[in-house]
């Protein structure tokens, strides 16, 4: 009852104070090149056809699922459109904090009038996701160290030789990619792998397997390290998102190559919070319609190198716009830098997660 | 007493003087508590408040409970022990349970709490969430073929709801729907009494439905878990229809007469197939073991135990991580206050004993850093100490150390170490500085010219007298250190960080809030004694800053 | 201290200026983190490394670009007029409650006076992940969570212990033979404290002030959980920057930050000179 007053008195403000009035829509994203990559493909071009819309940029992405709890808690939700990773989408929709959108009314279907829920096909991952993007958490190496004569890392495996490729290597602080490559690289079967680090013997076997690199590591948990230690050459080779990479390779060009054997596959969307009022969610349904459609996934490619997620884009994808490289070969998804990739088990984290953080962070402490 | 008084002092207009004194006392009591009061009240609301508040997440667990409170009470009756998983009975109550939860999104988070003690919980909830809305459509489907009546909303608010509802839900319905949300669903008294399963589940529907979708009961299709209470109802009282009348005694009538032939459903073979855990007893165990509204569960995880249905246990020796932790922050705490009190000492003395002007020029230097930001200094240390840094860089130049010989100094305890001596130095500094600057230079020049040599002067006179100086100032260093939780992150690797790293991380990343809240209380606790006995050796109103 | 006798004999000699290496040593310590952003503040790359160009003091490795950067983009702009909005608000409550309560303090009758003082101290003491956690879940069930008051009044708890810490101290050396003197004089209690008191405390409220704001605007744990795009301040911003995209920008910021906290010191530094004047100290 009381939602239904407030509805009614906030459209009846809206309708008085008509669209002399800018209204705000607070879009919370990952900051740094990624978000300046949505600001230009999304909302700029949004912008110049809605002056009534003043869009908000909010950086809270890490925190977003601990956010969205706190401000649902407390009932009063400030933000109108998040992007999250997958897996916190599907957290979010579990607990009822994002909403369930439907592909075919919500998303604008593409150029050839493929429908969008076949366009964006299994990256659907959750009723409440809205794809953007496919990005990859995959190598980078330094491509001058002497001591490795002239060798050159070829699969993930040589991340744990460190006889051929001596020097130190930076792995994300988290169990996740991490125990699936040791595991890979200690002879599991790419379709066993999460049937193997389900039982105790498996997860000792990927510890036993991180182990034996474990005094070369430094851990980093945030996506701007592995860039800074590689320029810096205090890693020689280290773990990251394909994009930071780009950008150390090809916009700082540094001397550092891409190693894309055994890159982890992952997607990165929007959810709408559950709760908004009618007349934000029409004007964040609005946006996010025009926002992932056809041409704007594929406009973002210019400005970093993650791969639309929507197939009809893939054609669309042309040169950076700064560099006026062609972006198609750096995306995560081309043929030639996905021969050999491998998909995270989004179920399988939800339940082990919590468990074997634990074991992790004391296997680090060690 | 009134016999004495003109023997009392009095004042001069004849009060006596200890009244007027005693009044006078209160006055100035009662001026001193206003001046400070508008500080109290404002730091309690804004402060210690949110703290009380998140101390009792520490302990709060009643989600268990409101989520599934029938399979709580007849899980009372089971023998956790017993080591077989409890009869349909409770199957059929976390039916329920789980129904209504999965409308209101409320099992996810219930998987995701006793997903801390188990693992697997989790997505057990989450399957069988999915794929519960189907348990009961086996009856849906007999109650349907039997007579369609059943398919139609109206049947079932005809059936259940309470004739006052129906009345005021007509006027409403009548009015401007968009204006006011629907009356609320109340069931009949009737009904309450001869089919209290089926009342009890249709109300949660018809409320559900209500406040989740702005659904209206008169116009949806009840959920099948409805059909299947309605068939243990029946079951268990075949008379049940006698106490309705005209239509709905005959619909009843029929029903009850029918459902003796129904291909009973098995809710707990569904169960088990959405999740094979439902079969295995410790799953039920851990529901029953956290039934309680308020638990030890979150304090005992955060010293490595557990609560498992045998009582108190410790964690798998793979899993211990947190005594260690806190063993490691007091360990480096120790040795970050250590190092402050040798490098802040010789700088306090200098500082106490040279000219004013002097000092208080060098004291810029000592404050500067102290004002610089926190995450600045933390990235110069960065810069200063990796491998490839300032540092080494110097060192391999000046040829201390050769270039594959590089020193680690970041990353590790060495780096926090070095960093947060740092940081902290000016508060080790400022309170020995104040408690230096007390001290008389007399004692020093007679104990010289008793013959003690600068040595014995200094060690026997001078520095027993700055010890307080050395307590205040290592016990709020210790303090602080303990606390830090950006520097430890930036600098310290593995080996350097704190136990708040992790309550940080159980605060933003896990969002297990209750181990949180159980972390911060142990360290607030430790903070706590350590502020105890700072105001044992300093006084809390001797703290000086500069 | 300060020099030696012209009797020290070589050995006291030989540890005197040894000592006074070790000090200069270890004000080497303090300050050389901060020189060192300086340099690098000016580099022309993007990375917070010495590059060749710069140790080679070629004028190719330099360049004014993130400070730039600064003075233009509009999110440091932001950042910074944010804190700008925030740190004085919560400056002035801080130093409005605690200078009352100070003074409260001081009078020579309080009642549960150490219970009192260990609530009022408790923002300094309690870990600041506890205090944000805190914050952040009650705040968040009253609706101050991310928005302006509620960082505002956070940062004012947190910024209270030092403003209550100076101003008692300075009042601890006041001569109360100084406000019998007004009183013997005909000076009523409200006048004794505008005339006497209130100009021998103001360098404590000032200095408590300045340790208020700069707890507020360098702070960035309790604004992380507190704030909410709107609130974004300068450490926010640069908290992101680390993190997300490790840009010399923050150097520079934090370069103009040490330019004006030197400034801030040497006020604190000439008001102190002026309180030792008035209390008739000599200024030594």
């Amino acid at each position: 009852m009381k939602l239904k007053t407030a509805i009614l008195a906030t459209s009846a403000i809206a309708m008085m104070s008509g669209t002399a009035v800018a209204k705000d829509m607070t879009i919370v994203s990952w900051g740094g090149a990624y978000q300046s990559s949505q600001k230009k493909a999304y909302a700029e071009p949004y912008a110049a056809d809605h002056s009534d819309i003043n869009i908000i940029w909010d950086e809270s992405s890490n925190e977003a699922v601990a956010k969205l709890r706190a401000m649902n808690e407390a009932g009063n939700i400030t933000w109108d459109l998040v992007d999250v990773v997958a897996s916190d989408a599907i957290r979010l929709c579990d607990e009822g904090l994002a909403l369930e959108i439907d592909p075919d009314e919500d998303l604008a279907a593409a150029p050839d009038g493929t429908s969008a829920a076949d366009d964006f096909g299994d990256l659907l991952v959750s009723e409440c996701f809205i794809p953007q993007i496919v990005y990859s958490t995959t190598f980078g190496y330094r491509s001058d160290i002497e001591a490795w004569n002239g060798k050159e890392p070829e699969t993930v495996c040589d991340v744990f030789d460190t006889e051929t490729f001596p020097g130190k290597r930076s792995l994300e602080k988290r169990p996740i990619n991490n125990m699936e490559w040791a595991l890979l690289c200690d002879g599991v079967a790419k379709d066993e792998v999460y049937d193997v680090l389900e039982t105790e013997e498996g997860q000792e076997r990927a510890f036993a397997k991180l182990d034996t690199i474990k005094d070369d590591v430094i851990w980093w948990s945030a996506g701007a390290e592995t860039p800074q230690l590689l320029a810096d050459k205090e890693v020689v080779i280290g773990s990251t998102y394909n994009g930071r990479l780009f950008s150390l390779i090809e916009e700082q060009d540094q001397p550092v190559k891409m190693l894309w054997d055994a890159q982890v596959f992952d997607l990165d969307g929007w959810i709408i919070p559950a709760g908004l009022p009618e007349d934000r969610l029409a004007a964040v349904k609005d946006f996010v319609k025009f926002a992932t459609d056809t041409q704007r996934l594929a406009d973002q490619a210019k400005y970093i190198s993650y791969g639309p997620a929507r197939a009809s884009s893939a054609p669309l994808v042309g040169k950076h716009a700064d560099l006026g490289i062609e972006m198609a070969p750096h995306m995560p998804t081309d043929p030639a830098n996905a021969k050999n990739t491998f998909l995270y088990n989004y179920e399988w984290w939800a339940d082990y997660r919590d468990d074997l953080d634990a074991k992790f962070q004391a296997w680090l402490s060690q | 007493m009134s016999e004495t008084a003109d023997q009392l002092l009095t004042t001069k207009d004849g009060k006596p003087l200890k009244a007027a004194l005693a009044k006078a006392l209160r006055r100035d009591k009662l001026r001193a508590l206003a001046l400070i009061a508008p500080l109290l009240i404002f730091v309690l609301l804004t402060f210690v408040a949110p703290i009380v508040d998140m101390l009792f997440r520490s302990v709060e667990n009643d989600i268990v409970s409101e989520t599934l409170p029938r399979t709580v009470i007849e899980l009372q009756d089971w023998d956790a022990e017993s080591g077989v998983v409890p009869g349909d009975a409770t199957y059929n109550a976390l039916h329920y349970d789980l129904m209504i939860a999965a409308e209101k999104k409320k099992h996810t988070q219930l998987g995701t709490r006793l997903n801390y003690e188990e693992t697997g919980i989790s997505s057990a909830f989450r399957k069988t969430g999915r794929r519960v809305d189907d348990f009961g459509e086996g009856y849906t489907d007999q109650f349907v073929a039997l007579n369609e009546a059943w398919e139609a909303p109206a049947t079932w608010v005809d059936l259940l709801a309470s004739p006052d509802w129906v009345k005021s839900q007509a006027t409403w319905a009548a009015g401007d729907q968009k204006a006011t949300a629907e009356p609320s669903f109340v069931i009949n008294d009737t009904a309450r009494k001869a089919l209290p399963q089926t009342s009890e589940i249709y109300g949660a529907f018809a409320r559900t439905i209500q406040v989740e979708d702005q659904d209206s009961p008169t116009e949806e299709e009840p959920w099948n878990a409805v059909y299947s209470a309605l068939y243990e109802d029946l079951t268990a009282n075949p008379a049940a229809a006698d106490a309705f009348s005209g239509a709905n005694e005959a619909l009843l009538s029929e029903a009850a007469a029918a459902v003796a032939t129904f291909t009973p459903v098995d809710i707990k073979a569904l169960f088990v197939k959405a999740d094979k855990d439902w079969g295995e007893p410790s799953i039920w165990q851990t529901i029953k073991t956290f039934a309680p509204a308020y638990t030890s569960g979150y304090f005992l995880n955060s010293v490595d135990a557990q609560l498992t249905a045998d009582g108190v246990q410790m964690k798998p020796e793979d899993e211990r991580i947190y005594l260690f932790l806190f063993g490691r922050t007091l360990m480096l705490s120790m040795a970050i206050t250590i190092s402050c009190l040798l490098l802040g000492y010789p700088i306090a003395f200098l500082l106490a004993h040279l000219p004013l002007r002097t000092s208080n020029l060098l004291m810029i230097l000592v404050l500067l850093p102290f004002w610089t930001s926190l995450l600045v200094r933390t990235s110069a240390w960065k810069v200063l100490l990796q491998q490839q840094g300032v540092i080494n860089d110097f060192l391999v130049w000046i040829g201390v150390i050769s270039d594959a010989g590089r020193l680690v100094m970041i990353n590790n305890q060495t780096g926090t170490i070095i960093a947060m001596t740092h940081i902290l130095l000016p508060f080790m500094i400022l309170p020995l500085f104040s408690v230096m600057k007390t001290i008389s230079p007399n004692y020093v020049r007679a104990a010289k010219s008793l013959g003690a040599t600068n040595w014995t002067a200094f060690w026997r006179v001078y520095f027993p007298q700055s010890v307080p100086g050395i307590g205040a100032g290592a016990v709020l260093a210790f303090i602080l250190s303990i606390g830090y939780y950006i520097t430890p992150e930036l600098v310290g690797g593995t080996s350097g960080i704190f136990i708040s790293n992790r309550i940080a991380y159980h605060i933003s990343s896990s969002l297990n809030w209750g181990l949180a809240a159980a972390l911060g209380t142990m360290l607030l606790a430790a903070v706590m004694i350590l502020f105890l006995v700072y105001d044992r050796i300093v006084g809390i109103d001797n703290v000086k800053l500069g | 201290m300060s020099s030696l006798p012209p009797y020290a004999s070589t050995g006291q000699r030989v540890w005197h200026y040894s000592y006074l290496a070790i000090c200069a040593a270890i004000f080497f310590f303090l300050i050389f983190p901060i020189i060192v952003i300086l340099p690098l503040s000016f580099n022309a790359e993007n990375f917070f490394t010495f590059t060749p160009a710069m140790l080679a003091l070629d004028p190719e490795g330099y360049s004014l670009k993130h400070y730039y950067d600064f003075f233009t983009n509009p999110d440091w702009q932001q950042a910074l007029k944010n804190s700008v909005m925030i740190a004085p608000v919560a400056t002035i409550l801080a130093t409005s409650f605690g200078t009352l309560a100070a003074i409260g303090l001081s009078q020579s009758h309080v009642p549960y006076k150490p219970a009192i003082m260990a609530v009022l101290i408790s923002p300094m003491i309690v870990p600041l992940i506890i205090s944000a956690a805190g914050m952040y879940f009650f705040y968040s069930r009253i609706g101050l969570q991310g928005t302006y008051w509620g960082v505002v009044m956070a940062h004012a708890a947190l910024g209270t212990p030092f403003v209550i810490i100076t101003v008692t101290a300075t009042l601890v050396g006041f001569d109360r033979s100084l406000v019998r003197a007004a009183a013997n004089l005909g000076a009523n209690p409200v006048t004794t404290f505008f005339k006497i008191q209130m100009p021998l405390i103001v360098p404590g409220v000032v200095s408590g002030a300045l340790f208020a704001f700069i707890t507020s605007f360098d702070e960035v744990v309790v604004v992380l959980f507190l704030g909410s795009a709107a609130q974004k301040t300068l450490p926010w911003q640069m908290f992101t920057g680390l993190r997300e995209q490790i840009s010399p920008t923050i150097l520079a910021v934090a370069s103009l930050m040490v330019a004006i906290s030197i400034v801030l010191l040497t006020i604190l530094e000439l008001l102190r000179r002026r309180s030792e004047r008035l209390r008739g100290l000599s200024p030594g």
